[in-house]
């Protein structure tokens, strides 16, 4: 038996397909024959008919048939299926028998070449003697053939044909070689494949005709043989469906037979078959389900079959083999289009595949021994047959076709079980067990399963490790060990490292030996105190350059090859020194290094903890200490080690459960200042120089793989920890602060602000900076920088400027911010003043900064260093407008108006409204007239060194008039005000503000005539008040005036009471009245109308406008009351005049 | 053998990882806690269980026994959070410490040696 004993036989696996013989071909001298069976042959698609083609000589011998028994009353069967059966149909019983004869119709040797045809027909026919065998003819012809019916010598050859060869007309063909050769082919093929559907059908039938003389007691084989022959055939046919009935019946048959210790082999292989049948079907049906259950069922049905105790692996092997074969169907199945699902994938059945594997493994070294164990191979070989097979599938060698409980030969049997053991001894198990567990892996990734994935990692790992491939033992356990590291469990970590460090001490790998002992040693194993002791203790050993102890459970042999291997490391390996990563393992030593505060001034030494705590059982010596930053400068002043100023000996050892702590102190240079300075990593150096030296290297700060989590458990816990002794830091509590900020001294200067916000727009704003030094030595080099602080709204440096010359206004080229003004130095205690000025053009809040820098020179622990400080001042100040000018224009009768008339007199009013929450001071102001306009007397400021407090306001008045326009201008432009101002506070030197108000435009019209009357401020009771009204003609033409005054009850008067008169172009025309007021107080004049009747547009309205209505009234003082009469007698002497004039004037 | 047990609920975490990663993207608040069988060994049924913190409960049973249905493993389930829940309750205790409850241990015990 080979070692390939318990896979299934190929016969078994592949499809089933007719088996086609042709015969007569030629295929290595003649071409066209060669191109029919390549026709045949080559490049068969899938939508090909199935059969398998093979090329045999004409008198080919195929098997014998075995006359056919007419009664099973006596037989006896030796075994369920030949080993030999199903190759027989699937390449040496051919379902059909082709014979290809080169013959045209119209052959002139027709009667010769028809009679050689049958000749060869009849051979093969003989040689077919006793099958169903179907025979078939085609001739290979030269000539395309005409349709049928038309060649009459065609039809009569081929009856003449037929009948010799003894052929049905339905076996003769014609192959005529033409170019459509591959068309012809294919409808041949069909053809045949017709052919041997029927034979196969004939052949169920045969099979299944068998069942009648069977009977249960002596023939339970034959019923699972016919059963498994029937579905075979069923196969061959292409009926799948009913292949998996049969397969199914012959399946429960199967478990139906009696089970004794010599056929339970038969049994399993020949179920196993049937199962694979099944499974194999229904997963071409799309049923996996249906596959997967028959499966389950096979192994519930099967475990239990052990067999012969002696034999136990065998079973393993065998079950192993199942789940291996039906892990392959899956995952075939899975490449064709089915889905697997994460619980159902092909890896849990190479998984266990591999488990059973594992068992064979285990049973194997319990049963045959371990390889040293010679048990004798029994002499003449019972395993070998004399033709070097069985003859039936699942037998023993040696007692083939025995079917009886008892073993024929107890003698026999035991050679017979001895050999099998012999044999198993030689099986490479580890290989089988890796195979499958790497199968498995690939499914498990595929589907999702990282745990899983590493579970079976581990377990290959340690097959490599049995099967003393250590270093891909150790390969493959480094890869899963993170994850589990990382995840957290422990117990299968610390399982892992054992196996770890066993494959690492036999390989004398003194690197990860001392690594995997300081995880095992340390706090995240879970191993004994003693095992940890143990392993500590070899630790100690490796540095000092001796050989380990051997790791308990190894392999003695393994061992003394180990120990030869570490003296030779010992021997060579003197000084040599080890790195170790520990960031990413949990080791034995945990170190914490923060720098004391996240930062230090430049003067103040910086300071650096170290914490170390072991957990090993033993204490830890260890001989050099040191820190790694990232200015490498300083890593000089952070080492701790035996040479040098060294610290005392006890301060050298870790005490288990002690937190250590170690101080470093240095002093940061000044170019550093600014800077982050970080530890990039700690060193711990175990051993010495004359042993082994190992460095335990912590990236960063500190920390390994646990203790982030344990971190968190801290800050979590609420416990309350014992108190402890002085000089004691409680683990838990040390928190790493890997990296530090250098920043400058702190400046011993006080800086202050003195100023007066807001700020006033446009005004030099005055602010005094007063710089006091607390330094206790000169401070050097003072320099200011002073002004907007940057970063803000660009705008606003264009807006704001700063000078130290308060004397000068500003303009744009004074810049928004003066850097470094230079200072000088500045004794202890010294103040020093100066003065800013700063013009803000627009309003709204600006931050300033104020920035003194200096340099003084310190000695700090020994060092010189020169520090630069700096101290800024930042303040915000406001932006007001310090007042508001309002301006409007009125007529000479303080009426607003709309718009001004040309040559006539109005007012422009300005009102200053002060905003300023400081007094402020108006220097002057001034009127800048546009051409457009004229003052009528000289106009002098009138708010001239005025004071307003907030909220108060001053008003000026200029009389103006607006010389005549070009016609059609509607606006004109006023000119613009000028205020002169400062605060009141500001001292003389500051120069006074100006600021220019634009006065509005101003609508004008022309009128054409212009009315204004000559009257006293005040007239008196009964005394006459002489009225003089001037009438204007202000247009080119004469203008016709029609004017009247109405009659008013407060006064008499006289003159003209209507006049119509001709006004010259350009001239004027005084009328004179004398009212005589009969009232007192504040009385209304007789209205004046006057109408242009050239230019009605013109109302007598719009001209009344330019005179008054009111004149006050005073009352008499001297008027005795009898010159009533003398007055009343004048009046009616008035009235007479006036009636008569109006007469005289106006004839009707 | 312990080992072996720490495998076997170790990698049914993948399982379980599935299951709550594919119900947490449909209903988050109405989840279903337990997770039913996780996946069949040949010497184990596996059951899984996650409460709302995501804080796992694995139960292996031995495949021949069939007098544990679905529902008594789901009851166990609940029994395990409620006394789960009690501990976690327990002011003195800190979360992610290992479990010290002798109430707790000895629900636990009561469990297993029902089901035995």
């Amino acid at each position: 038996m080979s070692p390939a004993q318990w896979d299934l036989p190929p016969e078994l696996c592949c499809r089933p397909m007719a088996f086609v013989a042709l015969t007569g071909l030629d295929v290595v001298y003649n071409a066209v024959h060669r191109a029919i069976w390549d026709a045949f042959c080559a490049n068969r698609r899938a939508d090909r008919v199935p059969i398998s083609f093979k090329v045999l000589p004409g008198d080919h011998e195929y098997p014998k048939c075995r006359t056919k028994r007419t009664s099973y009353e006596w037989y006896i069967p030796k075994g369920i299926l030949k080993t030999g059966w199903m190759n027989k149909h699937l390449n040496l019983v051919p379902a059909l028998v082709v014979l290809f004869y080169e013959l045209d119709w119209d052959e002139p040797q027709w009667k010769e070449k028809q009679s050689e045809c049958a000749t060869k027909v009849e051979i093969v026919r003989t040689s077919l003697q006793g099958r169903n065998t179907k025979v078939a003819v085609v001739l290979i012809q030269k000539k395309t053939p005409l349709p049928p019916g038309e060649d009459v010598m065609a039809s009569e050859r081929a009856a003449a044909l037929c009948n010799a060869c003894d052929l049905s007309g339905k076996s003769l063909f014609v192959l005529p070689h033409t170019d459509h050769l591959v068309g012809y082919i294919i409808r041949l093929e069909n053809a045949f494949y017709e052919h041997a559907q029927t034979y196969y059908y004939t052949e169920i039938r045969r099979v299944k005709s068998h069942k009648e003389f069977l009977n249960k007691t002596t023939h339970q084989l034959l019923f699972v043989r016919h059963q498994f022959k029937t579905a075979f055939f069923s196969e061959l046919k292409q009926d799948t469906q009913n292949a998996l009935k049969y397969y199914r019946a012959a399946y429960s048959l199967i478990h139906e037979l009696r089970t004794h210790e010599t056929n339970i082999l038969e049994i399993k292989t020949m179920a196993g078959f049937i199962n694979y049948k099944i499974c194999r079907l229904c997963f071409q049906h799309n049923t996996p389900l249906d596959a997967i259950a028959q499966f389950r069922k096979h192994i519930d049905l099967c475990k239990k079959k052990i067999g012969s105790a002696e034999l136990a692996f065998e079973h393993a092997a065998w079950m192993s083999k199942q789940f291996q074969y039906f892990g392959d169907l899956f995952d075939e199945a899975i490449k064709l289009g089915l889905t697997a699902i994460q619980t159902q994938n092909p890896g849990f059945y190479y998984q266990q595949a591999a488990h059973y594997a594992q068992e064979r493994k285990r049973l194997a070294f319990q049963l045959c021994g371990g390889p040293e164990a010679n048990l004798g191979y029994p002499a003449p070989d019972p395993l070998e047959t004399p033709t070097g097979i069985l003859d039936f599938y699942g037998q023993r060698a040696w007692r083939q076709g025995h079917q009886s409980i008892d073993p024929p030969d107890p003698e026999k049997e035991k050679g017979g079980i001895l050999a099998l053991q012999g044999r198993e001894k030689e099986v490479p198990h580890s290989e089988l067990i890796i195979a499958l567990l790497s199968n498995a892996v690939a499914q498990f990734k595929k589907y999702k399963c990282p745990r899983m994935k590493s579970r079976l990692m581990v377990q290959m790992g340690e097959e490599y490790y049995h099967t003393k491939d250590y270093a891909k033992a150790l390969k493959l356990l480094d890869y899963v060990m993170c994850d589990y590291r990382t995840e957290r469990w422990w117990g299968l970590l610390t399982s892992i490292l054992g196996t770890a460090l066993r494959c690492s001490y036999l390989m004398a790998q003194v690197k990860d030996y001392v690594s995997y002992s300081m995880e095992l040693v340390g706090r995240a194993s879970m191993l004994r105190e003693d095992q940890k002791s143990r392993i500590q203790k070899n630790v100690a050993k490796v540095l000092k350059n001796e050989p380990p102890e051997a790791e308990p459970d190894c392999d003695p042999s393994a061992v003394k090859a180990a120990q030869a291997l570490w003296n030779e490391r010992g021997s060579q390996a003197s000084g040599e020194d080890l790195i170790l990563e520990v960031q990413d393992s949990v080791p034995f030593v945990q170190c914490k290094a923060r720098f004391l505060h996240p930062s230090f001034h430049l003067d103040v030494p910086v300071q650096l903890h170290v914490f170390l705590l072991t957990d090993s059982p033993h204490p830890v010596r260890f001989s050099k200490l040191c820190v790694s930053l990232s200015n490498q400068d300083y890593n000089q002043y952070c080492v701790v080690d035996s040479l040098g100023q060294a610290p005392a000996q006890e301060d050298m050892c870790l005490v288990p459960g002690r937190t250590h702590r170690y101080s470093f102190r240095f002093v940061a240079r000044p170019e550093d200042v600014g800077k982050k300075i970080e530890i990039t990593g700690v060193d711990l150096m175990l051993g010495s120089e004359n042993g082994r030296c190992i460095f335990l290297n912590w990236r960063g700060g500190g920390g390994d793989a646990a203790s982030s989590h344990e971190a968190l458990q801290a800050t979590r816990s609420f416990k309350r920890r014992g108190r402890l002794p002085e000089n004691e830091v409680d683990w838990d509590t040390v928190s790493i602060q890997a990296s530090t900020m250098i920043i400058s001294r702190v400046p011993r200067i006080s800086v202050q602000l003195h100023h007066e916000p807001p700020a006033l727009n446009n005004e030099m704003y005055c602010m005094m900076v007063t710089i006091q030094s607390h330094e206790d030595i000169v401070a050097r080099d003072l320099k200011l920088t002073a002004g907007l602080k940057p970063g803000q709204d660009a705008n606003l440096s264009h807006t704001t400027h700063v000078t130290l010359d308060g004397s000068k206004m500003c303009d744009d080229s004074h810049r928004a911010l003066l850097p470094d003004i230079p200072m000088g130095d500045l004794q202890p205690q010294e103040k020093m003043e100066k003065p800013l000025s700063i013009r803000c053009s627009t309003t709204g809040p600006r931050i300033f900064l104020v920035h003194v820098a200096y340099t003084v020179d310190t000695c700090i622990e020994g060092r010189d260093i020169v520090c630069k400080c700096h101290k800024d001042e930042t303040v915000t100040i406001e932006t007001v407008v310090p007042f508001e000018v309002a301006v409007k224009f009125v007529s000479t009768k303080f009426e607003h108006l709309e718009h001004v008339f040309v040559d006539v007199p109005f007012l422009l009013m300005t009102d200053i409204l002060s905003m300023s929450p400081w007094p402020l001071h108006l220097v002057t102001s001034e009127l800048q007239l546009a051409p457009t306009m004229a003052a009528v007397d000289q106009p002098a400021s009138q708010v001239e060194e005025v004071v307003l407090q907030t909220g108060e306001s001053a008003s000026e008045c200029f009389c103006l008039t607006c010389p005549p326009v070009h016609h059609g201008t509607t606006g004109v432009a006023s000119g613009q005000y000028v205020m002169s101002w400062k605060r009141k506070s500001a001292n003389a030197t500051i120069p006074v503000v100006n600021t220019v108000i634009t006065l509005p435009h101003v609508a004008v019209e022309t009128i054409p005539l212009y009315v204004h009357a000559d009257l006293p401020s005040f007239g008196r009771v009964r005394e006459s008040l002489p009225v003089k009204y001037h009438i204007q003609n202000r247009t080119a033409i004469v203008q016709e005036v029609e004017m009247s005054v109405e009659p008013s009850d407060a006064f008499m008067f006289s003159g003209l009471k209507q006049v119509r008169l001709r006004i010259l172009p350009g001239t004027e025309q005084d009328m004179l009245y004398n009212f005589y007021p009969l009232m007192a107080g504040y009385q209304m004049l007789p209205l004046l109308n006057i109408n242009l009747l050239r230019l009605p547009a013109v109302s007598g309205q719009l001209l009344r406008r330019f005179l008054p209505s009111r004149i006050f009234i005073k009352v008499t003082f001297n008027g005795p009351a009898n010159s009533g009469i003398e007055t009343a007698a004048k009046l009616a002497c008035w009235l007479h005049l006036h009636l008569f004039l109006e007469q005289m004037l106006f004839p009707m | 053998i312990e080992l072996k047990f720490h495998y076997t609920v170790h990698t049914s975490l993948d399982v379980v990882e599935e299951k709550v990663s594919a119900v947490g993207k449909v209903i988050v608040d109405q989840r279903e806690l337990y997770l039913g069988l996780l996946y069949p060994t040949e010497d184990y049924k596996v059951y899984g269980y996650v409460t709302n913190s995501k804080v796992k409960f694995v139960i292996v049973v031995d495949s021949s026994n069939t007098s544990l249905r679905d529902n008594e493993i789901r009851s166990m389930f609940r029994k395990l959070h409620n006394s789960f829940t009690d501990v976690m309750c327990n002011p003195f205790y800190n979360p992610g410490d290992p479990i010290q409850s002798k109430v707790f241990d000895s629900m636990v015990s009561s469990m297993m040696v029902q089901t035995c």
